[in-house]
């Protein structure tokens, strides 16, 4: 990928993220999920209804990385039933620690396929994936 | 100054991370190797040369600390293994014994979690209640607003003498005045001041002091506890074993020797312990209040410089110590270190254990640079022009 048109995926993604504000709604799951090796604190809504992903809120403070990636895994979720997202996220996380993936269902999330280059940003793109995944945990309870 | 004595500074390397931990000198990092590899041995126990040497070099620090922080006795200095088990030991050795459900803490907002957490917990067990002494407007502690603070209830103050985000260094002798007047405990977290200003428990009229000896040129893993002679008589171990007992029976009868062994059990770090004697000896050859000036007018200058970058705020232009925090408008403070990093420029990024400083900042996360002695104008130029090119700053994070 074009590194100029990465970095404005991601910058964007970063400065305008979608899908930002929580909602006051009990049918949503919340989790808050942090780094212990950074500052990155980001708090996730999901919403699921006949084991499809209907929505997705987040809030938080969190460096560029792990804000845009938010923006897009949440984007990436949405609509997708609980299998299909869990899929995704085993990709996604298998891209960042650099073992074999499929890049087709990954789409967008393509820009994050260098950052295993920088070790200590690798939590801060896996943020967003922790929480979704411990989300849809909690959900089978 | 003194920078031919740290190594690590040798090469393309800033280092604005000194509340974080200070580097060290080769001196200390030497006299460490020498214990472990010359003369190892644990304390107080062996009668052979080596043993007597180690008893010797690990005994005269409790003297060196003792003289560094002014205290009377050296039976007041107590080794731990940094200032939070220090503060620790303060919480729950001390004050969970004598403190009353309606007895008042006061703390400030832009306390460490070390001086925070120990007090919440106590306060939960029913013992005293936490108050924060408001903040002036540019966050500093007032000697009037403590004063203002305390009511008939105040059983403790306990308080950094620098704030580690802010930096503001408390009138420590003046708050130490009044609480003798009012027969308040005086606790002080010297973490961030004792290698930085002069420290004088008996002048401050301190009850209990705590540090940690990795911030000032030492070791990591020893700090210090100083109680006043009568008040570390009441202190109850938080630790028990070996070394500090006199004696213990099969009937469950034990006699405790007196402090401050009785709170040191089990072998103590040694090599640490000897290396903070030497960071002692190194900071004593500059001398504090060189020191102190020499980052104060670093700062000073790096504020200055600041106000030329119309995209920074800075969060403590006043106070007096070596600290800056600040933020690049629009940039999460991490995304700012990781850009400083690339430039061999080693800041801190994040809330620095003050987590409720942020209900007096309205903000969360700040960048800290802490300079100290080896810091120079040349390292603090750099930083500026990296900054004012901050505008390119994602080409580089991203």
């Amino acid at each position: 990928m074009d590194e100029v048109v990465r970095r404005e995926i991601i910058l964007d993604n970063y400065q305008h993220p979608m899908h930002k504000g929580l909602v006051e709604d009990d049918s949503y799951i919340k989790k808050n999920t942090n780094n212990d090796s950074c500052i990155d604190n980001i708090d996730m809504m999901m919403k699921i209804k006949d084991g499809v992903i209907e929505d997705i809120v987040f809030d938080g403070e969190a460096c560029s990385i792990c804000t845009s990636a938010t923006s897009i895994l949440i984007r990436t979720l949405i609509g997708k039933t609980k299998e299909e997202a869990e899929v995704v996220l085993e990709n996604y996380q298998n891209m960042i620690h650099e073992i074999e993936y499929d890049k087709e269902i990954l789409g967008e999330l393509n820009v994050y396929d260098q950052v295993y280059k920088q070790p200590n940003r690798k939590t801060c793109a896996l943020l967003p994936s922790k929480a979704a995944e411990s989300i849809l945990k909690e959900s089978e309870k | 100054m003194n920078r031919d004595d740290f190594p690590i500074l040798n090469g393309d390397f800033i280092y604005f991370d000194n509340s974080a931990t200070t580097l060290k000198p080769q001196c200390v990092v030497d006299k460490m190797v020498d214990y472990y590899s010359k003369y190892t041995s644990n304390i107080h126990r062996g009668d052979y040369d080596n043993a007597i040497k180690t008893n010797k070099e690990y005994d005269q620090v409790r003297d060196l600390v003792k003289d560094f922080i002014h205290a009377g006795d050296s039976k007041e200095i107590v080794f731990t293994s940094g200032a939070t088990e220090s503060l620790n030991m303060i919480a729950f050795g001390f004050f969970k014994s004598i403190l009353k459900e309606k007895d008042e803490i006061l703390l400030t907002m832009s306390e460490h979690a070390s001086n925070v957490l120990p007090w919440q917990v106590l306060e939960r067990d029913g013992c005293g209640k936490v108050k924060y002494i408001p903040l002036d407007e540019n966050h500093e502690l007032t000697v009037e607003n403590v004063k203002k603070a305390i009511t008939s209830n105040t059983k403790v103050i306990s308080i950094a003498h620098i704030s580690n985000v802010v930096g503001d260094i408390r009138d420590i002798v003046e708050i130490g005045k009044i609480c003798k007047e009012k027969n308040i405990y005086f606790v002080v977290d010297a973490a961030q001041s004792v290698s930085h200003i002069e420290v004088d428990v008996v002048s401050a009229n301190v009850s209990f002091l705590a540090f940690s000896g990795h911030k000032m040129v030492g070791p990591t893993g020893v700090g210090v506890l100083y109680g006043k002679r009568e008040l570390l008589k009441g202190m109850v171990p938080l630790k028990y074993g070996g070394g500090m007992n006199q004696s213990f029976e099969i009937d469950g009868s034990y006699v405790l020797k007196e402090a401050p062994i009785k709170l040191e059990a089990g072998t103590p770090p040694i090599a640490e312990v000897i290396g903070l004697g030497e960071a002692i000896k190194f900071i004593q050859s500059i001398g504090v209040s060189k020191i102190h000036e020499h980052e104060y007018r670093l700062k000073k200058y790096l504020i200055d410089k600041l106000k030329d970058i119309p995209n920074i705020v800075v969060y403590n232009k006043n106070s007096k110590s070596g600290i800056v925090a600040f933020n690049i408008k629009g940039v999460f403070p991490q995304d700012t270190s990781i850009y400083l990093n690339h430039y061999h420029i080693a800041i801190r990024a994040g809330n620095h254990c003050a987590k409720v400083l942020k209900e007096e900042l309205n903000i969360k996360n700040t960048c800290r640079v802490s300079l100290y002695l080896y810091n120079t104008k040349e390292e603090v130029d750099k930083l500026i022009e990296v900054l004012k090119n901050s505008e390119d700053i994602f080409k580089v994070v991203i």
